[in-house]
């Protein structure tokens, strides 16, 4: 449809418009002006005296960050003076020549005089400039002695975030760093005027509200140019609260050490409260220089390196649990009434589902003969659970695991935990546009196949089962200490899985057995004790393995072995710790993960006197 | 169309007159926007504590956009037309595209990163928009029809609401401005206009609920400075401080105080203005908005004489939203509009600002100067 224009009309109307809008135009600008007349003419007496009053300055005063101490209060961060070498440019006379003669004293290399050189023309010459930071304990000395002859020069003191504990507790307490452009539009500006650093990770980051303090701050009287006069009132900022962890540094150390040689994660919970005793993650990270300023070059290399430091493994480390997942699957039989606890299945080696080709093997060649539940845990025989997963189905398996966690965050006061994954048919038609095969629910249950757990949660899971459902939610701290108050840590949720004791302790006893009969997959470990712990081995392939194919571990790539797991707990009659190892390419959990966890639960049952 | 009659005998063109045909340049709106620039540069010698750096450094993008708007001005006024639509799509592709790169890097991202330099997509959709819907409502007989102000209302909120998701306030108040500058030219009845004004006040509780908190916290400390002198209300009061002190002479060139001892933040950016009325005082201030207000009325006057639809829609609503760019930034510093991120036309630092500025007034150089005499 197209119709006529009427040129005259338009022209008309749109010159109406333009003069409609120059007179609107002409009008808001005379509010503008009147607005400016306001503030300049009838304002002006009032504001010059303000402006004049702006020569008391406010200046805040920045809050001391809060310390971070484990259980026995050992200091996990601290603030440690740091010692700089300042000008004020107007007290001295000749600059250039002071700045010569300070070189040959100190070695300063040429690059940290010209850093000096281009602050100093951006700031007013009674402003104290920074030449050296982090000065150390030899120019210090040298300094010192020849401070007389270097009016103008001076030794500045301030507080610096330091981790004694370096790489070990990296990942768990994280690290601050300096606050960057998209962090600041997020802040309160008031309360973090004149704050230089903030939690990015870890504990740091995760209460970095409780750590940071109430900023104060000082009206200084300054004269024309600025120049400090005198300091009229003061509201002293409040410090961060100090941080009371439940970790224990020395089991920590014990844990980290034992992983030796490995890229992994180790996790302990006490039982009784959910707090964590253990939380590492191996490779760690020096998180010192990203106090100071890390780096191009060593940011990269932690960034670029094969063992990738940086990871948190604990924490966001996503594994198939393997075969550490059959206590949860026996107990599910159990509670299901899929099976008996004397039910034997006879296990030749291999399943085949009715109608398939494929053998779902063993991992011992030739088979295990018959065996009840209990032996199935003890030797972790493949079969009995592809067969017990069979009856169950997956549903079961699904609604049964999700209790205990698995596929959901374990509640952790940390940022940045993962979800893990337990499948369902629902997730499997959503995220696959697939239908579910029962292959799946065979591999699900030995632990394989989609199934995707962290560190944390099969540690917390663990600690569920042990508990007797009643759910534990791990959390790092117990109490913050401020001035005037103590305040506890996060709360927990006390949720309890509806199971029967009997059940529970027949899975227990099967557990109990891995570690303490003949043919438990983790005899290696009950040396040296005179109370029982109960355990699971696990492997996870890394490898698809193909149908006729062997897997040998010595003729393989080492980043192609298998995952070593293993996961605890003890005393088995009355649990205290729970303990959840994950060694990458660690191949067997027997051999290679469970002496870890061993030795946690031993360092840590004998610290606090069971024995 | 009516023959002008003042062009039937020629007089022979002079030739400084015949070089700037040539040049495309329109004289008095090129003084005008010279002796802004040159203003800007005395005026960020002092707020930006008389480092001949910064001078240097707006002295080059101010050269570019010079050169930029000169080139556009070359353009037949045809060829924008034709590219109105697909200019305006390619500007919200890349609108989509950043904001999705923002979800990745999960943070506000208003850029995409070409090697070289940023570029910005919200500045290019603040002139493909006045484009667009100009190239749109020409096409149909004016005052346009109720189902032509749907498409162009629909038009307008894409590219504002994609803007204000970056988010940028400043940046969609301006592109929404533009767009609505033409429907207003094209003749969009008073009623409609009662309407709009009506529904917008309506939508203002649903447009709260949207907001980020530090917009929130914006529009709360505009009401109320006082709440929170060392935090957001600081801008405000400080600026309030700086012009009143002001007076009617001003302290003088270099003489503020307020900047000068570091209480005005931004003050090279968004709030020169303060600085400018601190030095300069109500004298100053009115001889800058007089200027503006120079340049705005030749630019009222080109879009007036300009021969077709789309010609006059486009330069009429890129002369209004000059004004739009000069109220809410002034109104904001001197308090009586909130703090959104608009920086002062043709004054403030920085970069990408100045160079879309100019190219709109390339566009309107380009309309007067290729009129097709009949």
């Amino acid at each position: 449809m197209y119709t006529i224009k009427d040129h005259s009309l338009e022209n008309r109307l749109f010159l109406n418009r333009i003069v409609t809008s120059f007179f609107v135009i002409i009008l808001l600008t005379s509010g503008l002006i009147v607005r400016l007349i306001y503030l300049q003419i009838v304002g002006n007496e009032h504001y010059s005296s303000l402006a004049k009053d702006n020569s008391v300055k406010i200046v805040p005063l920045v809050p001391t960050r809060g310390m971070i101490y484990d259980r026995h209060g050992n200091v996990l961060a601290e603030n440690t003076p740091s010692y700089s070498l300042e000008l004020i440019p107007e007290q001295i006379s000749n600059i250039d020549e002071t700045l010569l003669s300070l070189q040959t004293l100190l070695a300063i290399p040429n690059d940290k005089i010209e850093l000096f050189q281009k602050l100093r023309k951006r700031q007013k010459r009674f402003v104290s400039t920074p030449l050296l930071l982090s000065m150390n304990d030899e120019e210090l000395a040298k300094f010192a002695v020849a401070r007389p002859y270097f009016p103008g020069v001076d030794i500045h003191t301030h507080l610096v975030r330091h981790y004694p504990y370096s790489d070990l507790t990296a990942h768990v307490i994280g690290y601050v760093s300096r606050i960057n452009e998209s962090e600041l539009k997020d802040l309160p500006i008031s309360e973090y005027r004149g704050s230089t650093h903030i939690g990015k990770l870890g504990i740091e980051s995760s209460y970095e509200n409780d750590l940071h303090g109430k900023t104060g701050y000082a009206e200084i009287e300054t004269n024309v140019q600025a120049r400090l006069l005198n300091t009229l009132n003061e509201v002293n900022p409040e410090p961060g609260g100090d941080l009371y962890l439940t970790l224990d540094i020395n089991l920590q150390k014990t844990a980290y050490d034992a992983l030796n040689g490995f890229n992994g994660a180790v996790v302990a919970i006490d039982i009784k409260t959910g707090g964590v005793l253990v939380f590492v993650s191996r490779p760690g990270f020096d998180p010192n220089p990203f106090v100071v300023g890390i780096s191009n070059e060593t940011y990269q290399a932690l960034q670029t390196s094969e063992n990738q430091p940086l990871y948190n493994r604990a924490l966001r480390g996503l594994y198939p649990p393997g075969s550490t997942v059959k206590p949860f699957v026996a107990l599910a039989g159990l509670e299901f009434e899929a099976i008996s606890p004397e039910q034997q299945l006879f296990c030749p080696g291999y399943y085949q589902l009715p109608g398939v080709d494929h053998q779902y093997r063993d991992w011992k060649k030739g088979g295990h003969g018959s065996v009840d539940l209990n032996q199935a845990i003890t030797e972790s025989c493949d079969v009995y659970f592809y067969r017990l997963a069979s009856m169950l189905g997956i549903d079961h398996m699904h609604s049964f695991l999700q209790q205990f966690g698995f596929g959901e965050k374990t509640g952790i006061d940390l940022i940045g935990e993962k979800t893990g994954l337990l499948p369902s048919r629902e997730w499997k038609l959503a995220q696959k546009k697939q239908s579910w095969y029962p292959g799946e629910t065979l591999i699900t249950g030995i632990g394989q196949g989609y199934l995707q757990v962290t560190p944390l949660q099969l540690a917390r899971a663990t600690a569920t089962l042990a508990n007797q459902g009643h759910v534990v939610t791990p959390f790092l701290v117990d109490k913050i200490v401020r001035a005037h108050e103590t305040s506890p840590g996060p709360e927990t949720h006390k949720d309890t899985i509806t199971l029967k004791q009997e059940n529970v302790n027949t899975v227990i006893d099967g557990m109990i057995n891995v570690i303490h009969s003949a043919r438990g997959t983790a005899k290696g470990i009950n040396t040296h004790i005179n109370y029982q712990i109960a355990g699971k081995t696990g492997t996870a392939q890394v490898l698809g393995i193909k149908q006729n194919a062997k897997y040998n571990e010595n003729s393989i790539d080492f980043k192609f072995r298998d995952h070593a797991l293993f996961v605890s707990f003890a005393p088995a009659n009355d649990p205290k710790i729970a303990v959840a190892v994950i060694v990458e390419n660690g191949g067997h959990g027997g051999s290679v993960a469970a002496p870890i966890a061993g030795q946690v639960i031993k360092q840590f049952l004998k610290d606090n006197n069971e024995n | 169309m009516k023959t002008e009659t003042r062009h039937e005998h020629f007089e022979p063109p002079s030739l400084l007159g015949t070089i700037l045909r040539k040049l495309h340049i329109d004289i008095p709106l090129f003084i005008g926007l010279l002796l802004a620039s040159l203003l800007s540069f005395v005026i960020l010698y002092s707020a930006g504590s008389q480092d001949m750096d910064v001078i240097i450094r707006q002295a080059q993008r101010v050269g570019l956009a010079f050169l930029l708007m000169t080139i556009i001005a070359h353009i037949d006024p045809y060829q924008f037309k034709r590219y109105s639509t697909l200019l305006f799509g390619l500007g919200i592709l890349l609108l989509i595209a950043v904001l999705i790169m923002g979800q990745i890097g999960k943070g506000a991202q208003r850029w995409l990163e070409l090697g070289l330099f940023r570029f910005q997509p919200s500045e290019m959709i603040k002139l493909t928009t006045p484009m667009m819907i100009a190239w749109y409502l020409a096409e149909h007989p004016m005052p346009p029809k109720q189902k032509h102000l749907i498409v162009a209302g629909l038009l307008i909120i894409i590219p504002t609401l994609l803007i204000a998701k970056q988010p940028d306030l400043g940046t969609a108040l301006l592109v929404f401005s533009s767009g609505a500058a033409v429907l207003f030219f094209a003749g969009l009845s008073w009623i409609f206009i009662a309407a709009i004004i009506t529904t917008l006040s309506a939508l203002t509780p649903i447009l709260w609920h949207f907001m980020h908190d530090y917009q929130r916290d914006r529009v709360l400390t505009f009401l109320n400075p006082e709440a929170d002198p060392l935090g957001r209300g600081y801008h405000i009061i400080q600026s309030k401080i700086a012009i009143g002190s002001g007076g009617i002479y001003g302290k003088g060139w270099l003489g503020s105080t307020q900047s000068e001892l570091d209480f005005l933040p931004e003050s090279s950016t968004d709030f020169i203005f303060a600085v400018f009325a601190e030095e300069f005082g109500l004298f100053g201030g009115l001889s800058l908005l007089t200027l503006y207000l120079l340049i705005i009325t030749r630019c009222l006057y080109i879009a007036s004489q300009a021969q077709d639809s789309y010609n006059r829609l486009l330069a009429s609503s890129l002369s209004l939203t000059f004004f739009v760019y000069v109220f809410v930034n002034i109104g904001m510093v001197i308090g009586i509009l909130p703090v959104v991120g608009v920086p002062l036309p043709l004054i403030s630092y920085g970069g990408t600002s100045i160079v879309t500025l100019l190219s709109g007034f390339g566009i309107l150089m380009s309309i007067h100067t290729h009129k097709k005499f009949r």
